[in-house]
């Protein structure tokens, strides 16, 4: 099922508009961070299939363009000592965790200077220094990391959290059924939140997927499921606050459901036979997250257009000053093939 | 020097690291409830209680995957497999995700932690409670493999296990669990990644680990009788392997037989045979010589258990060929 929106239209007054969307309560410098990190994300990956697409990054890439919401909202809820578990396509929570998008995209070219010193790839970025626990080259590979992430939170008496994201096509892994129950009989600090971008890989995931909603899931194991519109960064915002804020009190576990659609192929270079031109552009036309933003604060008049186009262009400068680097970082010296196999 | 069992020597490990470093805790099926089924864990939850000592669901994914989570992210988890041949459920966690994570992240944090995994032949269990898989992990770069054949090195192997960053798997034999040997009181270290001439000797390198390891020792004392001087050779750990002690031994022999209780189709016996083969082709007055077990599931039957089994008999007989 997609979810449509129709952009905003401008035909209530800024008071009303601020009201029925509750903008009121959100600071300036959130509602600028939430767009900053929506257009780094979108900025970042569109250079990524640009550079892709001219040869010059090798490997698999796939892009988190249309889904920006998602990361952004839920990880605007997190400290860095908070943890996040990210998936094979990573990076926009690892843009939204804050990592340094020189060291991303530098890895992404397989370079010394990226984060994994060019051993890992776009599949594989991971920063532990701001709690990123790491994407994941296999579906549904993360569940249980963040599990374990929160159990050590949890023996060490902090209070931080651990938030797992995945796709509707890694809910059918049984390792998503074996971290719930753990996470759920042991009160882990755990956030499960699904992106339903509604295709598995390649196959639309109701086709291989017994439930249409995934939230319906977390009542097998003990634990609040909630459904909310992935592309509205207001209601990601908000929804996984709450759960967020349960699991820091000790109550456990619980999963969110963002519903959102996969814009791009599954990869960069995806023929994409799976479906069709018109119905990718119509969510590109209706439902994209940035615009649904932009047009809200607008119509609040929060920001102005020229303010929010300076964002933009800082936004785009920061992702051109990244790929500036990762195109002069250095390759890795051949011994470094050998290094760090064992610890 | 006094003689404890096997089982009693890695829970000695497991209280002395518990006790000495707060960061290690132990997870798995059956282990605080029940101390464990084969007794191993017997005792630890009264000292340090159901938190440090944890029954888990039965879901080994759940299991290695949140250890390699907690490894990651601060403790020193040992996680039990209750039985080894269990690491086939959650072989995505064991050789992609703990494996890797230090490599592929470019060295940016270790992952500390050891697979508890008892395996091997005991009381007829058949297809899917007596395997020996070690094999497969020397095929993974990224893990320690150690397999101790006595108490002492199941006590300072385990140790070492547990104080090594990097992930290991620690192997131990069902049927040794209850075999008793000489343990040295204070502090007991094993090197990992260092094999043990076990028995000096002259005419034939024997090597082996684990429970084989004493069936060796027994092959070497009926060769004795027979004029045949055996030098056995405990490999202790699987990987890292220590080609050095191997090829010293072979230098000094000029024969080398390897002996396991896995099959011998693709094992340890085989890597071995293969690095002697290229490194130390030239030491060798006879053909490489492998006992290990046929290329079947173990059976259940009686008759059928004990005609797969090597035993100390049949080493013999492989020793005794090539002279």
């Amino acid at each position: 099922m997609i979810i449509f929106r129709k952009r905003g239209g401008g035909s209530l007054s800024a008071k009303k508009v601020k009201e029925k969307k509750g903008l009121n309560k959100y600071p300036r410098t959130l509602l600028e961070q939430f767009y900053r990190t929506m257009l780094t994300i979108r900025s970042f990956d569109k250079k990524v299939e640009e550079k892709f697409l001219a040869g010059e990054i090798p490997g698999f890439v796939h892009l988190y363009i249309g889904e920006e919401a998602i990361a952004a909202g839920v990880i605007s809820n997190l400290s860095r000592e908070d943890y996040i578990q990210s998936t094979h396509r990573g990076h926009g929570h690892t843009i939204a965790k804050g990592a340094d998008l020189k060291r991303m995209m530098a890895e992404i070219f397989g370079k010394k200077e990226g984060y994994c010193k060019g051993k890992g790839g776009s599949m594989h970025i991971a920063d532990l220094s701001i709690g990123m626990l790491g994407a994941n080259g296999v579906v549904g590979g993360g569940f249980n990391i963040a599990t374990g992430a929160a159990l050590a939170t949890k023996m060490q008496g902090k209070n931080n959290v651990s938030v797992v994201f995945f796709g509707d096509g890694a809910s059918n892994r049984g390792t998503f059924h074996e971290a719930a129950n753990m996470a759920a009989v042991w009160d882990l600090p755990v956030l499960f939140v699904c992106e339903n971008n509604q295709y598995a890989s390649t196959t639309p995931y109701m086709t291989t997927t017994s439930v249409e909603n995934i939230a319906d899931r977390a009542a097998g194991y003990g634990m609040p499921g909630v459904i909310v519109d992935g592309n509205d960064i207001f209601a990601v915002y908000e929804e996984s606050q709450k759960l967020i804020d349960r699991a820091r009190r000790g109550e456990g576990p619980s999963l969110l459901e963002c519903k959102t659609y996969r814009v791009k192929g599954h990869y960069v270079g995806d023929p994409e036979r799976y479906r069709t031109k018109e119905e990718v552009d119509k969510v590109c036309e209706s439902n994209d997250p940035i615009d649904r933003f932009e047009c809200t604060v607008l119509d609040g008049k929060l920001f102005s257009r020229e303010e929010l186009d300076a964002i933009k262009a800082s936004a785009g400068k920061e992702v051109e000053k990244a790929l500036e680097f990762a195109r002069n970082a250095e390759e890795p010296e051949i011994s470094e093939l050998f290094a760090g196999v064992y610890a | 020097m006094r003689e404890i069992t096997f089982s009693q020597a890695t829970l000695e490990a497991m209280d002395e690291e518990m006790t000495r470093d707060e960061r290690v805790f132990v997870m798995g099926e059956d282990i605080a409830r029940q101390g464990g089924i084969f007794g191993q864990f017997k005792g630890l939850p009264d000292k340090f209680g159901k938190d440090r000592v944890k029954d888990t669901p039965i879901s080994e994914t759940a299991i290695v995957g949140a250890a390699i989570g907690a490894a990651l992210t601060g403790m020193r988890p040992v996680a039990d497999m209750h039985f080894a041949d269990f690491m086939g459920v959650c072989m995505d966690e064991i050789f992609n995700q703990m494996a890797k994570i230090h490599y592929m992240f470019g060295g940016q944090r270790s992952v500390p932690m050891v697979l508890r995994a008892p395996d091997g032949l005991i009381n007829q269990a058949a297809a899917q409670h007596s395997q020996s898989i070690e094999a497969w992990f020397m095929h993974i770069p990224g893990l320690k493999v150690v397999i101790p054949s006595n108490p002492a090195d199941a006590k300072g192997l385990l140790k070492s296990a547990i104080r090594d960053d990097s992930p290991v798997i620690y192997f131990e034999h069902k049927a040794l669990f209850n075999t008793r040997g000489a343990v040295p009181d204070g502090e007991v270290l094993s090197p990992i990644g260092k094999a043990k001439v076990a028995r000096e000797g002259s005419d034939v390198t024997l090597v082996s680990y684990s429970h084989c390891m004493g069936l060796s020792l027994k092959a070497a004392d009926i060769l004795a009788g027979e004029d045949v001087s055996v030098e056995c050779i405990d490999l202790r750990t699987i990987s890292p392997i220590d080609k050095e002690t191997i090829l010293a031994s072979v230098a000094k022999t000029t024969r080398l037989v390897i002996a396991h209780e896995a099959v011998k189709q693709g094992g340890v016996g085989a890597e071995i045979s293969a690095i002697v083969a290229e490194e130390g082709i030239d030491f060798l007055d006879a053909p490489i010589v492998r006992v290990g077990a046929p290329f079947t599931p173990v059976p259940f039957a009686r008759p059928l258990e004990q005609a797969y089994r090597v035993t100390p008999e049949k080493i013999a007989e492989a020793i005794r060929g090539l002279f």
